[in-house]
């Protein structure tokens, strides 16, 4: 049996945090993160706007669990298992559409839009005791949604949405706040795997660390297109603060000198948006005040909500979600969340800022696939059995520290071990200056 | 039996279909050779090429998420990346094959739109990854040579689950 507490060393006296390299690799670590964090723990499934209209329906995987959600006609979304409740079949089939009912293809029986069974072909074959009333599509334990966004867990005993957010809910009305008629999510998702385990895109989407070396090719394309002394500022930009958010949610914050479509002007915005973006940023300082408004607006972040969704609100804002299938592969999927309002010109300079760096066909994203896949590679040689985040552990953490990567591995060796609460953030001891080098 | 003869070039279908094939197949050569500097040469100055997503390949890249929707100076830069040591997903370079078929083609107010189905394999790293589609080649005939004005690319797979990126030029 797996001790969980022989995958960790977290020693603050002597600012050491590892993580053991079975971590990664072990098939038996898999399945406890399945029972232990994957059935346990809120997961993301969708943004409300991806149906907007009732009989708007989309079927999409949650923790290896095939799901579909739907707007009911009256107006409500629900989420249910994608299995027919007679034998089993899948019943939503299509990735997307739109229906009033949808008919199991294998004996035909039938489902409304809010997943009642409305229809068993030759019903009066059953006894008495079959009651259709019972037999409507079923749902995961527990749904809600958080400003548009929504979770479900497999877990009846999770706490309620708002206290396991802890933290991260401020970060994520940052993002939401944004929009003034609400956010939407923009037709078209990025849909690929990484053949590296899943707690390295975790760690690499929170890493400030890695951008000036990893993205260098990034860094010349944007600096080409005008931004004026990006090469320096690159070098300030990940010395902001890190956060520690509770409950193994964490944020990267930095500068956001390549500009914020809400609302800070760069050269990658083009000259035909500035005006719209000095208003954008106008109203939002009348909405919300002038410090509210300069952290929604000034700063970029990299913000995980615990286990696997990454909110990156940056030069766009994307939404990235990441499943294991085994050890060594996961499946990723990104997508781009915009104000409804947006005017066509800045969407279009969005979806381009999206695609040169965050999308798989860009300047950036390829080079960190190669990076965790590489890492994952590098695991086989076995010898080095210890991976190495103690950065910034004695001190008062930046972006560029490990402090956030640290959050995140001290809820999960919590949930592993079975732990009620873990404190999940660099414990703040005597001899920091002593440790410093 | 009527042979033919490439002096009595009349510039009938038959011939655009080899000069058009013929500059597919050089396209594919270059690529397969990494020979990006002269492939970008096949463009002109307002080249465009666009790789739709896989969910969406229909997507307009001002409305919807595209994986690439590169104008000449992106295209230039990712060549250059391609070229750099620092473009790590392609660095040490991959090898590739494309497989070039299915070639039609129609003439429409003056411009040539081809379109094909591709299959470009890449192996790099004791792993092979096949991108499956059908391109359009929009060209254009300047000075005599037929130039490359939009290429797009429409993968047929359901995701990128092999392959992680679009990191070669398709």
């Amino acid at each position: 049996m797996l001790d969980p507490k022989s995958l960790i060393i977290d020693n603050p006296q002597d600012g050491i945090f590892r993580v053991h390299r079975s971590a990664m690799t072990s098939s038996e670590v898999l399945r406890l993160e399945q029972e232990r964090i994957f059935d346990k723990c809120w997961l993301y499934l969708c943004h409300e706007s991806e149906v907007e209209n009732p009989g708007d329906y989309r079927r999409r995987d949650v923790a290896g669990r095939p799901l579909f959600f739907m707007r009911g006609g009256d107006g409500k979304l629900r989420v249910f298992l994608n299995t027919c409740t007679h034998r089993g079949a899948l019943i939503c089939r299509h990735d997307q559409g739109t229906a009033d009912v949808l008919q199991c293809f294998y004996h035909a029986w039938t489902f409304n839009n809010q997943g009642e069974l409305v229809g068993v072909p030759d019903e009066a074959a059953y006894s008495s005791s079959f009651n259709r009333a019972e037999m409507g599509l079923k749902s995961p334990p527990r749904v809600d949604t958080y400003r548009g966004f929504v979770f479900v867990s497999f877990n009846p005993d999770v706490e309620d949405l708002i206290p396991y957010l802890a933290g991260a809910r401020e970060y994520i009305d940052l993002v939401a706040d944004q929009a003034e008629e609400g956010m939407r999510i923009v037709p078209g998702s990025n849909r690929y795997s990484i053949k590296a385990n899943w707690k390295l895109l975790v760690e690499n989407s929170l890493d400030g660390y890695h951008v000036k070396p990893t993205h260098k090719t990034y860094f010349e394309y944007v600096t080409g297109l005008g931004i004026k002394g990006t090469s320096g500022a690159v070098q300030s930009a990940f010395s902001l603060p890190s956060r520690v958010l509770g409950n193994g949610h964490a944020v990267e914050e930095h500068d956001g000198i390549r500009g914020r479509p809400i609302a800070r002007w760069s050269p990658l915005f083009g000259d035909e948006n500035k005006e719209v973006i000095a208003a954008t940023r106008a109203r939002l300082v009348r909405r919300f005040g002038a410090e509210k408004a300069r952290h929604m607006a000034d700063i970029s972040r990299n913000l995980l909500v615990y286990p696997n969704l990454l909110i990156i609100d940056s030069i766009d804002i994307t939404v990235r979600i990441f499943w294991p299938t085994a050890p060594d592969l996961m499946e990723v999927t990104a997508w781009q969340l915009a104000p409804k309002e947006e005017k066509p010109e800045l969407l279009a300079r969005r979806l381009d800022n999206f695609l040169t760096f965050h999308g798989p066909g860009g300047f950036a994203t390829p080079d960190d696939v190669e990076a965790i896949e590489s890492c994952q590679a590098g695991y086989r040689a076995e010898g080095v059995q210890w991976s190495e985040l103690s950065r910034g552990m004695h001190r008062e953490a930046i972006a560029e520290d490990e402090r956030q990567l640290r959050a995140f591995w001290r809820q999960w060796f919590g949930h592993l071990s079975g732990l009620k609460r873990v404190e999940t953030d660099d414990p703040v001891i005597g001899k920091r200056e002593a440790l410093a080098r | 039996m009527a042979q033919a003869d490439p002096s009595k070039n009349d510039g009938s279908l038959r011939t655009l279909r080899e000069t058009v094939e013929d500059f597919l197949y050089q396209e594919a050569a270059l690529l397969d050779s990494w020979r990006l500097d002269e492939w970008l040469g096949l463009f002109t100055a307002d080249g465009r090429y666009v790789v739709p997503t896989t969910d969406l390949p229909d997507g307009d890249p001002q409305k919807h998420m595209v994986f690439i929707d590169d104008d000449m100076v992106r295209l230039r830069a990712r060549v250059e990346r391609l070229k750099s040591r620092h473009g790590h997903r392609e660095y040490p370079s991959s090898r590739t094959r494309h497989f070039i078929s299915n070639v039609r083609i129609q003439v429409e107010a003056g411009a040539i739109v081809a379109t094909s189905s591709f299959l470009v394999y890449r192996f790099r790293m004791a792993e092979s990854s096949p991108y499956v589609g059908w391109y359009e080649h929009r060209l254009k005939e300047v000075d005599g040579e037929l130039k490359i004005r939009h290429k797009k690319a429409v993968l047929d797979m359901e995701a990128l689950r092999e392959h992680g990126a679009v990191s070669i030029i398709l």
